[in-house]
């Protein structure tokens, strides 16, 4: 849980593009995701799904989701 | 798990919605809005431009019900599923140009991406080259977007701050109301309204209003976007989006021939021009604009709703870029391209340029 993306106040396509960044850096493994709007919590789990990355969890936090993405 | 909790943003979901809007779209037209322009974001902001006397070109002004009602049906999908989130200040400046420029290089081609896709499933076939250029524009796009292209983080704003566009939008549909047209007048005492041309042509009020808030309701939900819809597939490889707008030509094709609408070919189309060049190069600018801000002008409107204020302000760049493209003649007509057009093109395009390689910000 070291690892945090925070894709915060970003609008359509970077909170994707930081995601996918994250996943290439990363290969397997978990990460955090932190995003603020109900479009970019389903954007990102849906490209981290295609990736065949696991959506641990979803976690409302502040104003927005904590979402943990998890590989291998 | 939570991420089925939105039907809406599932895979049929979005074809859904698609075909939702490739059914009443056709529809609309056959109640009476213009050829191939049953729903035209640019088109319609334009007309509403006109209709507020920001541009004089007389075939093109009324306040078009479709667009207050795709901002309010947006804002209400956003209250009852709770995703109203007030918030601005990723360089509003700059999406106010962006929205200029998209404005003026839709009105080259004759169209945003939703009326480019209704074109061509209503059989104008100038529309490939629109759509090839939108592609163009947007894959543009995504090279500034690898490049690390951002124009920075929102913050979160106070309600009432999310709320302005569609205040803005609830006072249009009042006015609307209040100062309906006036038989073979063209204008009463505050709005103007064609009495030729497109801009004469509309269905009833109450019938534009219902469908566009009927489609800003579902477009929230799904998040539709015609550009997120290419960016996606070029960018990711990603189809979610691209099966929206594959839906809609599909189902709309299907309509238009129900409905008799469907004609084929490159001349005579309603409210068009066969100028290839232009309607690619026109439709480039404008997919390369929405590429840079985000988001298709209809998404544009769908996100105000929810209360982005930067989204609100690239509509107001496009209502204000409708006034300067009528204007300064840099607007097409069914004649072809208008006599500045060429150069709104190539300075759009350099602004656009200038956007995308200065605007580089590390987000993490």
């Amino acid at each position: 849980m070291s690892t945090t993306v925070d894709a915060r106040g970003l609008s359509c396509p970077q909170p994707v593009i930081l995601t996918m960044e994250k996943i290439k850096e990363l290969g397997t493994g978990e990460f955090t995701v932190l995003v603020d709007t109900d479009t970019s919590k389903e954007n990102v789990s849906r490209a981290a799904a295609s990736k065949g990355w696991e959506v641990k969890d979803i976690q409302p936090d502040g104003e927005g989701y904590r979402i943990t993405l998890k590989k291998g | 798990m939570k991420k089925f909790a939105n039907v809406f943003a599932t895979a049929w979901g979005i074809v859904a919605v698609g075909a939702v809007i490739g059914v009443l779209a056709p529809l609309l037209q056959k109640l009476g809005n213009p050829g191939n322009m049953g729903i035209c974001v640019a088109c319609f902001e334009r007309d509403i431009a006109g209709s507020l006397g920001l541009h004089r070109a007389e075939v093109v002004q009324y306040m078009r019900p479709e667009i207050i009602g795709f901002v309010l049906g947006s804002l209400v999908a956003a209250l009852l599923f709770k995703e109203f989130r007030p918030r601005a200040g990723s360089a509003p400046i700059v999406r106010f140009v962006l929205g200029v420029f998209a404005m003026i290089g839709a009105l080259v081609f004759l169209g945003c991406p939703w009326r480019a896709l209704l074109r061509l499933s209503g059989g104008d076939l100038n529309a490939i080259l629109g759509i090839l250029g939108l592609a163009f524009g947007i894959w543009v796009g995504t090279l500034f977007l690898k490049a690390g292209y951002n124009l920075g983080r929102t913050e979160k704003a106070h309600s009432a701050a999310g709320l302005v566009m569609p205040a803005i939008m609830a006072g249009f549909l009042v006015l609307a109301i209040l100062y309906p047209p006036i038989a073979g007048e063209p204008k009463n005492d505050i709005l103007f309204t064609s009495i030729k041309g497109p801009g004469s042509m509309h269905a009833p009020l109450i019938v534009s209003l219902v469908i566009g808030l009927a489609i800003g309701f579902l477009a929230q939900r799904s998040r539709f976007c015609t550009m997120g819809a290419i960016r996606d597939l070029v960018l990711f490889g990603q189809t979610h989006l691209f099966m929206g707008i594959l839906g809609l030509v599909v189902v709309a094709f299907v309509t238009n021939l129900v409905l008799g609408q469907f004609k084929l070919g490159f001349e005579g189309q309603p409210v068009a021009h066969t100028m290839h060049v232009w309607n690619f190069l026109g439709m480039a600018l404008a997919g390369l604009a929405f590429a840079l801000a985000g988001g298709c002008p209809g998404r544009q409107l769908f996100l105000a709703g929810e209360g982005d204020g930067d989204a609100a302000v690239f509509v107001i760049g496009m209502i204000v870029g409708a006034g300067i493209a009528h204007n300064f003649g840099l607007a097409s007509s069914p004649q072809g391209i208008g006599p500045h057009g060429v150069a709104a093109v190539v300075v759009g395009f350099a602004v656009c340029l200038v956007i995308g390689l200065t605007m580089r910000k590390s987000a993490a």
